[in-house]
């Protein structure tokens, strides 16, 4: 099968796959510019060719009727790690050698503790992220995504949501070095406090730009000087700037704000805030630093089951309550911002976070901006994104409404001038007749002979699916599954030559046995699951 | 307390919401304090007497003052008005942890990074009279973060509240709390070092490091002058760089202490390498090395009656201060605690009790010992002309159990109004009360609405959209499959 398989997604990629389309008679809001009604937008091997009203479409476009859409420059995600595998393990102090699985303990900066600046998200594009599919159902077709974990957890690229392999995401690397101040927890390892990582932070900087210099004196004069050490960090770090990234700094409250940009004017650098949820106390501060703010739009809320006993203080209820204010308040004292969804777990409840900012007081239009054109600018990619202009990178997202609407559908979005269908979520209709959770051994027959997977499920209440599948030919990450009645479907992408391929997985469940067919790329086979014995599983599928 | 404690909760949001502020912002350039009761500290008490303040300062302080017409006037019959008290040892208005406990030479870290402007102990000590404060790291390394001096600005963003030109300091702490005999976990290796010989060692070991590092600069500076070309320059280091400053008296040592031994041990190292003790901090056997101390010119920075709350606490009398002082060693009394800030006036009065200490010379302790002991007594600690408009007003004697803070005024402006924080309660507790109801009205709202979405699932059947959907071929219209 594997070779059947492979042959087939090649030929989609190289020739079944239309380059070329036409969205005709749609509304298209370019950002930048005029909304335009009952036009046209033709994109061409990647990038848009030509906007307008009566334009003639090219002989090899597919044209697609866009009576009643609304056509968005591909929304972007200014600060996430959709689309980066899981962070490696551990992250935590590692020295100019590195590499040590098990992390020293941190005495002092000399050990770089929670350091990785050379991790770089473009060599961590993870094609088969279930995220990357989910962002795009809501819109988006850009992020900067950035490893997770540490003080300096290491550079973010721009990626655009859609390619066959790993390389084709990348849009800029690197876009931006993010800093957290984050300690190691506990109080045996440096940093364990604020001041700590905030001391640490300022020697980097002072170290990398000693390296620099030491390095260029050391190459003028080598015979009698002692040789400058070499250090990963530093030397990550130099070039990282020297591409001019930006630098990601946190602040969230008018204290972490304030203090932000203060440092930001010390360490003298490209710096860009992120989180800003406060910014309806300090706006102004910001706009007269002229500093670019990345929002984040996981609002302050309640917290769950938290003790009904303990009343929070007004500061706390006032921030709650105004937070989403903050983005108006950007707006209205002229300071460049954009949206990120870094603290949001699923991709639908983005949109509706940006709704309650506009409800706050912020403009669709500014809304909007942020959303597109102002992350291109903050992370330097505005001359090829982030809005729909003759000449950039196809990204677009086609509604059937305003994007802002809650009844608004996504309808279909481009990807560097791919398309994509977007998937409506499925949802149970019936209560599920049995449980389904737990471990599985799917058996089934493939051209190429027997083969079996191990399926790890489990099951919500309601029917809702999710788990892993195994098999030697990788795991995938289980969605749109449920169990409805005995009726049962479940899919996974699995990389199949570097490729995301979806697996589906429907048929119908006895309360014992799942029988049912798989289906991937056009082929179809039946399975039988069944739950064995932990014995032989042991011995089973992997 | 409780109650306290509410009425303080209540308060931190009208400074945070601006109306304090603001009212601070637009105070009149002039104010009259009218005959009240005038503890100068300086130079005796003025009874009936009026404090005139201008822009700031104290302009006048006497009897039957003249104030400008536009002078906003207290009249402050029957009360008693002080300098602003100092508090030599807090460690209130920090983000984060008060100890980078990592390492015994934490000198890199710096408070002055870190100064949380939210926190309410800044509101809780001035309501108690405190106007300023010298905010110190913790005490768990032999060499501690970087102090700062602040003033309690409340309502102020954070960089508004160093005192200005107050010299940096820094924070050394010997004895139990540096050798961890206090916090070791169990299994866990111990932290060096781990007795009083150690932590000298360290702190020798330190001042050894920057003296070379510093020779590393002076050469630099030497080559670069004399214009040779491509020499590589020390690398900056953050733990070193104050080290260097205390060597050259450009910032002061605060050290937590207990045993006259370890008083001892440090004056010594602090003379070999050349450099001051600016003041010992607790300080509870001080009593016993007095003249040393005196001798060194180190000032003494200690507690009223607190003691035997670890071994080395166990030799400890109330009567520390008093003796201290009649040896000549300038004392004063502060709290590291936010909550024993708030009646440093009754901790200083303590030691009229025990010792027989003057009322002048008690209130001193909390006033214009502190400020001398700070490096600020040209700005603060007495109420004399030119000095700032840092003034409390107390409806008793501060050296009075029975005395309550009225008002606390900085730099000339009212920052604690007794009277008109609580009168604003009512309407805070009402704004909670509204943001509350809204929260659970908005929380309502999106439980039905997710139970609504749960029953949508039932007009559509799963069959509708078929997950196993074949990739159809492309079509002129509705393509579907892309690149997925």
């Amino acid at each position: 099968m594997c070779t059947s398989l492979v042959a087939a997604a090649r030929l989609r990629a190289q020739g079944g796959e239309p380059r070329s389309f036409a969205i005709r008679g749609a509304k298209v809001v370019p950002v930048g510019s005029a909304p335009v009604e009952d036009a046209t937008v033709v994109v061409s091997r990647g990038v848009i060719t030509a906007i307008g009203t009566n334009l003639t479409i090219p002989a090899d476009a597919w044209v697609i009727d866009g009576k009643g859409l609304v056509v968005y420059p591909g929304l972007i995600d200014g600060f996430t790690d959709v689309g980066l595998a899981p962070a490696q393990s551990g992250g935590a102090p590692s020295g100019a050698g590195g590499g040590g699985q098990q992390a020293p303990v941190s005495r002092g900066p000399e050990d770089r503790p929670l350091t990785t600046p050379w991790r770089n998200a473009a060599d961590e594009v993870n094609p088969s992220d279930p995220k990357i599919e989910s962002w795009r159902a809501a819109g988006f077709t850009t992020t900067i995504s950035a490893p997770k974990g540490g003080i300096f957890p290491g550079q973010a690229a721009v990626l655009d949501l859609g390619g066959e392999r790993p390389g084709d995401f990348v849009v800029k690397e690197p876009a931006a070095i993010p800093v957290s101040l984050q300690t190691s927890g506990g109080f045996r390892n440096f940093p364990s406090s604020l001041m700590g990582s905030i001391a640490y932070v300022r020697q980097v900087w002072l170290d990398t730009n000693w390296s620099t210099q030491a390095d260029g004196a050391y190459e003028k004069n080598r015979r009698g000087t002692e040789r400058p050490k070499y250090d990963r960090t530093e030397t990550t770090l130099a070039q990282a700037l020297g591409k001019h990234a930006v630098v990601l700094i946190p602040g969230n409250t008018s204290l972490q704000i304030r203090r932000a940009l203060q440092l930001a004017a010390e360490w003298k650098l490209n710096a860009v805030l992120y989180g800003g949820q406060m910014g309806y106390e300090v706006a102004p501060e910001i706009a007269a630093k002229k500093m670019a703010v990345l929002v984040d739009l996981k609002w302050p809320e309640a917290e769950k089951d938290a003790d009904p006993e303990a009343v929070p203080s007004l500061r706390t209820l006032r921030f709650r309550d105004r937070a989403p204010s903050s983005a108006a308040a950007l707006e209205k004292a002229g300071v460049k911002f954009a949206f990120y969804s870094r603290g949001i777990a699923t991709a639908k409840d983005i949109l509706p976070a940006v709704k309650k900012a506009i409800d706050a007081g912020l403009s669709p239009e500014a809304a909007l901006r942020a959303l597109t054109l102002s992350p291109a600018e903050i992370f330097g990619v505005a001359d090829v994104t982030g809005s729909i202009e003759k000449g950039k990178i196809a990204n677009l997202v086609v509604t059937d409404g305003d994007l802002f609407d809650k009844k608004t559908k996504v309808k279909m979005v481009f990807v560097d001038g791919r398309k994509y269908e977007v998937r409506e979520p499925i949802r149970p209709s019936e209560p599920p007749k049995g449980d389904l959770t737990g471990k599985w051994k799917l058996t089934y027959t493939t051209p190429e002979g027997d083969e079996e997977s191990t399926a790890d499920l489990s099951m919500a209440t309601d029917g809702t699916l999710s788990g892993t599948v195994s098999s030697h030919r990788g795991t995938g990450n289980v969605f749109s599954g449920y169990l409805s009645g005995d009726k049962f479907s479940f899919m996974i992408t699995l990389p199949i030559n570097g490729s995301p391929t979806d697996v589906s997985f429907t048929g119908t469940f006895d309360g014992k046995t799942m029988k049912g067919s798989i289906s991937a790329m056009g082929y179809t086979f039946d399975f039988t699951g069944t739950k064995p014995s932990h014995a032989s599983l042991a011995g089973g599928a992997q | 307390m409780r109650a306290w404690t509410n009425v303080a909760a209540a308060l931190v949001a009208v400074v945070m919401g601006g109306t304090a502020i603001c009212a601070a912002e637009n105070a009149p350039s002039a104010i009259l304090i009218r005959n009240a009761t005038i503890l100068t500290v300086s130079h005796g008490t003025i009874e009936k007497g009026d404090v005139l303040i201008k822009d700031g300062k104290i302009a006048a302080v006497g009897t039957s003052v003249k104030a400008p017409a536009d002078a906003q006037v207290i009249d402050a019959a029957g009360q008693f008005v002080t300098p602003g008290i100092i508090d030599c040892h807090s460690h209130i208005a920090i983000d984060g942890n008060v100890n980078e406990a990592s390492v015994s030479v934490s000198s890199m870290a710096n408070i002055a990074d870190v100064l949380n402007s939210d926190d309410i102990a800044i509101f809780r000590d001035l309501a108690g009279g405190v106007t300023v404060a010298n905010v110190l790291h913790g005490s768990a390394n032999s060499i501690g973060g970087q102090t700062i001096v602040i003033k309690l600005r409340w309502g102020q963003p954070a960089d508004k509240l160093p005192f200005e030109g107050a010299k940096p300091g820094i924070k050394f702490a010997l004895g139990e709390n540096p050798k961890r005999s206090n916090f070791r976990a169990p299994g866990a290796p111990d932290r060096y070092p781990a007795t009083r010989m150690g932590v000298e060692a360290t702190i020798r070991g330190a001042f050894t490091e920057a003296k070379d590092y510093k020779r590393s600069w002076d050469d630099y500076d030497k080559k670069v002058a004399a214009g040779e070309k491509n020499v590589i320059p020390p690398q900056r280091n953050l733990k070193l760089d104050p080290l260097v400053e205390v060597l050259e008296g450009k910032r002061y040592v605060h050290a937590h202490c207990y045993r006259e031994d370890e008083i001892l041990m440090l004056l010594r190292v602090a003379k070999e390498f050349g450099f001051k003790v600016q003041t010992l901090q607790h300080v509870l056997e001080g009593y016993k090395v007095a003249d040393e101390i005196a001798a060194a010119g180190a000032g003494a920075s200690t507690f009223s009656d607190w003691w035997a709350y670890k071994v080395e606490a166990y030799d400890a009398i109330p009567y520390n201060a008093a003796l201290m002082m009649q040896r000549g060693v300038l004392v004063s009394v502060n709290s590291d605690d936010a909550a024993e800030a708030t009646h440093l006036n009754q901790e200083a009065a303590k030691s009229m009790l025990y010792g027989g200490m003057s009322h002048d010379d008690a209130l001193k302790m909390v006033t214009l010992n502190p400020a001398i002991q700070l490096g600020i007594e040209k700005r603060v600690g007495s109420i004399d002309v030119g000095k700032d408009a840092d003034l409390v007003i107390y409806n008793h004697d501060p050296m009075s159990a029975y005395a309550v803070v009225q008002k606390t005024l900085i730099d000339g402006r009212v920052y604690f109004d007794r009277d008109k924080e609580i009168a604003g309660r009512g309407a805070l507790e009402q704004e909670k009360k509204e943001l509350l109801a809204k929260e659970k009205k908005a929380a309502e709202k999106k439980s039905d609405e997710e139970k609504k979405g749960e029953k949508k699932p039932e007009e559509k059947k799963p069959e509708e959209k078929k997950p196993e959907e074949k990739p159809k071929p492309p079509q002129a219209e509705g393509v579907q499959g892309g690149a997925q």
